[in-house]
Formats: structure tokens, sequence, C-alpha cells
């Protein structure tokens, strides 16, 4: 989901350094976090729906992220954002049939390509692609809304080194403000509805939203650029959501983002703009 | 590099295609869906081959399930947990030759119903007459499912009961009526069962008995010590009832052997059945799981092992609430079909259709799920299903009832339920956490689905067009030839809702043949005898079976279709003792009765 290897200039080989490896500058850090969470839950939980289905997601993203961008940049892409998008679609769709895992991974990596202002693209790949073919194909599609075991342990482990990657990546802020916001609008629900404050809680504590915290909504190419309004809107994603929540749509989190992540970008893009600065050529 | 303009419009072109892709192929199907739903008898008779007839007022039964008021601290979430006990299950006991039927009930108090055969197209409920009637009352628990066995070989079917408290265990006094034998026999204080069956494991000619617990066995569900007692996880728990697998031992006792020989889980059983599945001569256990995935015993006479991870049923965990077997491709192997939950926007699971894969036989058997190829895995919220040959056609067709809940039409609990499916174990396990329903609707009002057998491997959804349009909270589906025309009727028990009997019109240029078998060296039921007919350069098999799909058992009797013109080349019996006998040349269009030779 996170595309800052995109942009990453490639490194020299040198010694292996923990400081270096949970760095910036490690374009492979949210690769092998994502290959992580996937292979800790599908060997301890066998979460996935099925392993062809996960490897089709991967393979359809990478062949399409070649494609468009030998066309679009004439060269060979750097894979390792499209990897992501990949995983990410053969972790969170949920079908039994095998098409929406193609679609999704090609959908989320086109959109990179056509939907851009200003040279950028302006939704996180998967978010879009997850949330439309949840919004379009609802008897086919669902997402990973359920635990991977009944363990404390594995939660705890992916929460801190998820939390310390974040953290070396420079965007704790976004995923702190996001978890702080929804756990204080969870009370907020549970007041307004009347149902107990941890079912309200609940969904937090699920894989989607380990996913989605640490990996979309942080996604540093569709994230604005100072941290300030960083915070604002990753609140503002966990606002929407409860708005959503309240009328019981069952997505909300990826239906928030995908509001309020482009609209907060057009909005930068906007005033950018106005003071004349230039758009980017296209990673 | 920039790309041309042309290269730009064909990239865009292709994106928007795919992101639109979904909306055209559910307008198709749709429309496809659409042509199959009108309902018109004679067409349907021409069209398919038979039609069904909902006739249960006629035939005078007029049975309603009603469901058990539990503790009062689950009072915000009563509708979704007291949701199961409506089951069904068809038994000669009187061995006149002619199906009965016997329901339960599961309100507090209540009582099940035994419907005889009248002969003449009705029934009479003789349950009280008989004994069987007065089974629910307060502090003994509730009925959830009934099999029938002759578990001392005198000729007649006994009555395993299985509830939400003690499960019973009745005599048949020579179809006179029950007497109760749950102390004698051996049976448990109290288990939380859904599901159980008959089955000789051990092939000494004696009935066993299996049954599945649902909640665990300490609970007592009218009064709660604690409201911890829901699943730990909505896909991996393991904090259900335990399994009992019961030895009979000859002298109307049973020992409970299930961990010596093998099962061992605490998992959330809901549906079991025993079928050969290798070819062995043993019946292998199946058990569908809720919360999780599905366990397939393989035997071995001797023990049990868990062959689910190997065999690649028990891979992808699900919420298992059917397993019924049939031979669907008329390959002399055995499916199974387990049904799950569908939820459009919500919870896609599918149902699976666990077909042995081409190359595998004996121990290494692995199966695929071909569900979706074969057009039989949306179901909604799906419940009890069995395999038959409804159009006498010479190919299986398969039956699925559904629904959940079904209260107010308007408002839904979905978004609530996935809240808390999607949570930790220290929250989903407590009822108190879970929101309170309200009076929605949780997957309500679901139509039926009736899947017709091409015999290639597709199955086409005819249930509205041939007279399947109830929309009740379905939960067991039995097929038996109520009349003994060559027809199998559907009978459908519904919670908190009326015993559907849907009476079978079948095209007379479609023949069948039927087989009454009697074990002697075997058991007497004849449970696990294995019929292969052979006719026309196809073969079919089927076994018969102490309890399948969900909270369900079928007749006895076994019933082939067999299409136009058939010429039966032979009947195989393989008794479960072992003796093959063969038929030559079977006349179709007829019941042959079959004692096992001495």
């Amino acid at each position: 989901m996170s595309q800052q290897s995109i942009a990453m200039a490639p490194q020299p080989a040198a010694p292996f350094q923990w400081k270096k490896f949970f760095s910036m500058e490690n374009r492979y850090l949210a690769p092998a976090f994502i290959t992580c969470i996937l292979l800790v839950g599908q060997l301890s939980f066998g979460f996935l729906e099925s392993y062809k289905k996960t490897v089709a997601a991967i393979l359809a993203s990478l062949i399409t992220e070649l494609i468009l961008g030998w066309i679009y940049l004439g060269k060979r892409p750097i894979l390792a954002s499209a990897y992501i998008s990949g995983i990410s679609v053969g972790i969170l769709v949920r079908s039994p049939a095998f098409w929406p895992y193609i679609v999704c991974a090609m959908v989320a990596i086109m959109s990179k390509y056509v939907l851009r202002v200003h040279g950028r693209h302006i939704w996180n790949p998967s978010n879009f692609s997850i949330s439309v073919l949840l919004y379009l194909a609802p008897a086919t599609v669902a997402a990973l809304s359920i635990q991977w075991g009944n363990y404390l342990l594995p939660m705890v482990v992916i929460w801190v080194l998820g939390s310390i990657i974040i953290y070396r990546l420079h965007r704790f802020h976004i995923t702190a403000t996001y978890v702080v916001s929804f756990i204080v609008l969870s009370y907020v629900r549970s007041l307004l509805t009347g149902s107990p404050w941890l079912s309200e809680v609940a969904p937090l504590t699920g894989p989607m939203y380990q996913l989605f915290i640490f990996f979309m909504i942080t996604d540093p190419k569709t994230t604005v650029k100072s941290k300030k309004w960083q915070i604002v809107v990753a609140a503002m994603v966990a606002v929407v959501e409860m708005i959503l929540r309240l009328d019981h749509v069952v997505y909300a989190p990826f239906y928030a983002l995908f509001f309020v992540g482009p609209a907060a970008f057009l909005i930068e893009d906007w005033f950018k703009t106005r003071s004349a600065i230039p758009a980017q050529v296209p990673a | 590099m920039k790309p041309g303009i042309l290269t730009r419009t064909i990239v865009t072109i292709v994106f928007f295609a795919l992101v639109f892709s979904p909306l055209f192929i559910r307008r198709y199907e749709a429309r496809r869906d659409e042509s199959r739903a009108k309902l018109d008898l004679q067409a349907a008779l021409a069209g398919h081959g038979f039609y069904l007839q909902e006739v249960s007022k006629q035939a005078g039964v007029n049975f309603v399930h009603e469901a058990p008021t539990l503790d009062a601290k689950l009072a915000h979430i009563m509708p979704q947990v007291a949701s199961m006990g409506a089951s069904v299950s068809i038994v000669d006991f009187d061995r006149d030759g002619w199906p009965d039927i016997y329901v339960t009930n599961s309100k507090e108090g209540s009582k099940n119903a035994l419907y005889r055969n009248n002969h003449d197209g009705t029934f009479t409920d003789v349950a009280e007459q008989m004994g069987i009637a007065d089974v629910n009352k307060a502090g003994t628990g509730v009925s959830m499912g009934a099999v029938w066995g002759d578990y001392d070989n005198d000729g007649y079917e006994d009555l395993l009961l299985i509830k939400w408290g003690k499960p019973e265990l009745f005599h048949n006094d020579g179809g006179k009526g029950f007497t109760r034998v749950t102390e004698q026999a051996g049976l448990p204080a109290w288990v939380n069962a859904n599901t159980a069956l008959w089955f000789d494991y051990d092939g000494d000619g004696k009935l066993d008995f299996f049954i599945g617990g649902y909640y665990a066995e300490d609970v007592d569900l009218w009064h709660l010590s604690s409201t911890k007692i829901m699943p730990d996880s909505f896909e991996y728990a393991k904090n259900g009832g335990r399994k009992y697998l019961f030895h009979n031992l000859g002298n109307g006792k049973f020992e409970e052997v299930s961990e010596k020989m093998g099962i061992n889980s605490r998992r959330w059983a809901l549906a079991s059945t025993a079928a050969d599945l290798r070819g062995t001569g043993h019946p292998d256990l199946f058990v569908s799981n809720d919360y999780g995935v599905s366990e397939l015993y393989f035997n071995d006479g001797k023990k049990f092992h868990e062959a689910g991870q190997e065999t690649g049923v028990g891979f992808a965990p699900k919420s298992g609430m059917n397993a019924s077997v049939g031979d669907i491709l008329n390959q002399g192997r055995f499916s199974v079909y387990v049904s799950n939950i569908s939820e459009e926007g919500v919870l896609i699971q599918g149902n699976n259709l666990w077909v042995p894969k081409e190359g595998t036989s004996g121990d290494g058997t692995k199966y695929e799920n071909l569900a979706r190829d074969f057009g039989v895995e949306m179901g909604g919220w799906s419940f009890g299903a069995q395999f038959g040959d409804l159009n006498n056609d010479g190919t299986l067709d398969l039956y699925l009832t559904n629904g959940y809940v079904s209260l107010d039409r308007n408002k839904s609990y979905w978004y609530d339920f996935s809240k808390i499916a999607g949570g930790h174990a220290l929250i989903i396990n407590d009822a108190k956490n879970w929101p309170a329903m309200e009076g929605r609707s949780l997957s309500g009002y679901q139509t039926k689905h009736l899947w017709l057998n091409d015999g290639s491997g597709k199955f086409v959804d005819v249930a509205p067009a041939v007279g399947v349009t109830d929309t009740y909270d379905g939960r067991a589906v039995a097929f038996a030839d109520l009349w003994n025309r060559g027809a199998l009727d559907v009978i459908v028990a519904n919670e908190r809702g009326p015993l559907l009997i849907y009476k079978n019109t079948v095209t007379p240029e479609n023949k069948w043949i039927e087989f009454d078998l009697t074990g002697t060296k075997s058991n007497r039921s004849a449970i696990g005898a294995r019929v292969t007919v052979y006719w026309n350069g196809q073969q079919q098999a089927q076994e018969v079976s102490g309890g399948s799909g969900f909270a369900s058992q079928n007749q006895r009797r076994l019933h082939f279709g067999l299409g136009k013109f058939p010429q039966i080349e032979k009947a195989v019996i393989r008794w479960p003792s072992g003796k093959i006998q063969t038929i030559p040349n079977p006349a179709p269009d007829q019941i042959h009765e079959v004692k096992e030779p001495e």
C-alpha cells in the first residue's frame, strides 16, 4: 500500500546495519514487514483465502507495474510498492472467486498512472481498488474482517514491530493520531448508539486495521506534506469513518480514506498551485 | 519517455473497463436469474422434469417450531443465540413400509412430533402416545436434533435425541411405543449438541454413535454463571463443546471412546456425516464446524486420524453448517457439501463443494473446492442441504435451505455483527459485549436454492421455477419418498416457522429404482451399506446414512433416478460387514427390498 519506495534512489551494497535497515532509506523495509505479516498469519492460522489467489494478486500487480512503468517511464520501475499493493490485495480481499484478486491488483496499479493530478497520483492504490470493488461487487467481494487467531502475542508483536518501523519512517504520528482518534470516537459512538464500548473498539483489534494504519493511511505518496496537516488529515479520516459507521457502513475506514485522502491532497495541491510550485515528474 | 495520447487513452479505457467490470457481471447474472424465476408448473415439468408443491396443510401437518428463551443475560442477542433446534428426520418407526417424520421443537415445555404416515397422503402425530413428545421439559434442555438407528438389531429403529441439555436414547418397542434408556446406555448428563449420527465405525455389526458439541458442555444456557460463553474467534474458535464417540457394547450399554479413538476437538460442531470416502470399507467422519475449519476423520476401523489439513478440507476457516455427501459426477466417489455464510457487502465465505481431486485416492485422497465452478457456491446464510435426484434424470441434485434470523425486514443487524466478529477473543467471547439486536434481522427472508445437476459439472438454480418460494429461516432438509411413488419429496424444518412438505411430481418418462436394505451380519439398519447402480454405461453410488445435512436424516431407503430408457446392468451392494452382493438386471420403477445374505 505504501508507495514510499518508488522515489527512493538505489543504495550501494554495504554491511548489514540495523539502524539503516529500519530507516527511510531502506525501500525493502515495508515489503519485508508486510511479508512477515503474511507469513505469520498464514503459517500460524492459515488466514489466506488461498495461496493461488494471493500469488495471482501479487503477480497481477507486478506485471501491471512492469508494463505501465515501461510505457510511462521507459524503464523497468522499482517493484517494491507494486509488491506491497499486490500482497495487500491478497490479504485484504476475501472472495471465493478468482477474478477479484486480479482485477483489484490491476486497478490498484493502474490508478497510479491514470488518476493523477499535477504528476502525482491522488489515491492510495490499494485503498482505491479495494474501495471500488467493495462498492461495485458486494455480492462477490468482502474484505478481511476477522481475527487471525485468538492469541494476543502475534497481535502485540505486529503492533510493536509496526510501530517501530513506522516511527523510523517518520510517520508514527499519523498512525498514533488515527488510533487515538478512533478510540475516542468509539466512545462517542458508544454513547450515541448505546452499543457496548468494547464492541465499538473491537474492529481496531483485527488485522484489517493493522494493515490499514501501518500501510494505507501512512502512504507518503498520497498524504499531505506537512506533519501538522498529516495529523489533521489522520484525525479527519477517523471522523469521517465515525460518520459512516453511524450509518452502519461496514467498510467505513476504507471509504473514509477514499474520500478524505484525495480531498486533503487536492486542497494541498491547490495551495501549491497558487504559490506557483511546478508539478513533479511522475514517479 | 512519455506515452502518446493514443497509448494513454487505451490505458485509461482499460482502467475504467476494469473498474466497472463488476457492474457488467452483476447485470448479466441478474438477467440470468430473472429468467429462471418464473413459476409455471407445467413448464417446470417439461423443462426440468419435476415440480414441487407445498402440501403440509393437506397432509394434516401443522407443526410450527418454537425457539427457547435462554438466560436473561442473553436477552439482547436472544434471537441469534436461540436460533437452532428445528430438525427433521425420516424413519419408518413401525416398519409398515411407509416413511414417517420426526420433528423437534425447542421451546421449554414444547412437544416434538412423530408424524405417522397414513398411506393416503396424510399424517397423524403419534409422538404423545409413543412417548417421545414431551422431551423439552424445563431443566432438561430443549431438542436440537434426532437421528434413528437400530442399535440392538431388533428390527426397529431407535431414537437418539440431542439437545442443548441432556441427550436421550429411546428404545423402539416394536413400533408400539418407546422406552427411555438414557441412563442404562450411559449417556452424559449434559451436552449442548447440534449434530449426531449413527454409524458402525468398527464394523462389528452394532451401531455406534457420534455427538458433536456446540457450546461447551459445562454451559447451562438457562442459568449462566458467566456471559463468556461465545466463541473466542469468528473463524478460529476452539472453545466449543467436546465430541463424543459412543461404542456399542452390545448389551444396551455404550462406552465413550472419542479420545481413545483419536477424536479430540473443541471446535464448534454444527453438522456431521459419515461415509466411506476412500473406498476402505470403513466409514470416515466429516464434521463441519462453525467459527472454524471442517474436520475430516479418516477411519481405519480401529482408530481415527484427523486429515482435514492434508486433504484440503481443513484449510480455510469458515462457518460450516452442513455436511452431506453425494456422487455428483456418477463416478462412484463422494463429494462433500459444506454450507457457510455469504451476505452481500459484508461477508462472502461461499459454500464449499469438496470434490475428490483427479488422480488421488485412498489415504492420499485430496479435495478441491469446486463450488464456484459447479455453481453451488452462493447460498446466503446457508444451513441444511441434501443431495438427491429430484427429477429422476440420473444425476444428484442439491437442495439448500437458508436464512438466519428474520425479524424487521427493513433493519439489519449485520453492521453490528461484523463489528464484533472482527474483535479479539477477549471481546467476542463475552456475550455482554455483543450489541443488542433490537428486533433487527440477520440475513433474514432469504430465498432458497434448488440446484439441478446437468451431470457434467454444472448446477443450475431452479428453486422458484419449480415451486420453492418460501423465505422462512430454514434449518434442516430431509428427502424421502413419502408416498412410495418413486419420487423424492422434500421436508424442511424452519426455525420459528412451519414444517414444510414439498410434494414432488416427476415426469413419468424418467425411471427410478429404490433399495430398502436390511442387514443381518451387518447392523440391521444397514447404515453404511453402499449400493452402486450400473446403467446405460454409467454408475452411481449411494450409502445408507445415519445422519447428514444439518440436524437431519434422510430416509434409509436409497433412491436412484435413471432417466429415460434405462438399461440397468446390475446393482452391487457392499454391506458394512464387507460382504458384496450383486443383483443383476434389477427392474426399474420398483422398490427392491434386499436382505443381507447370511
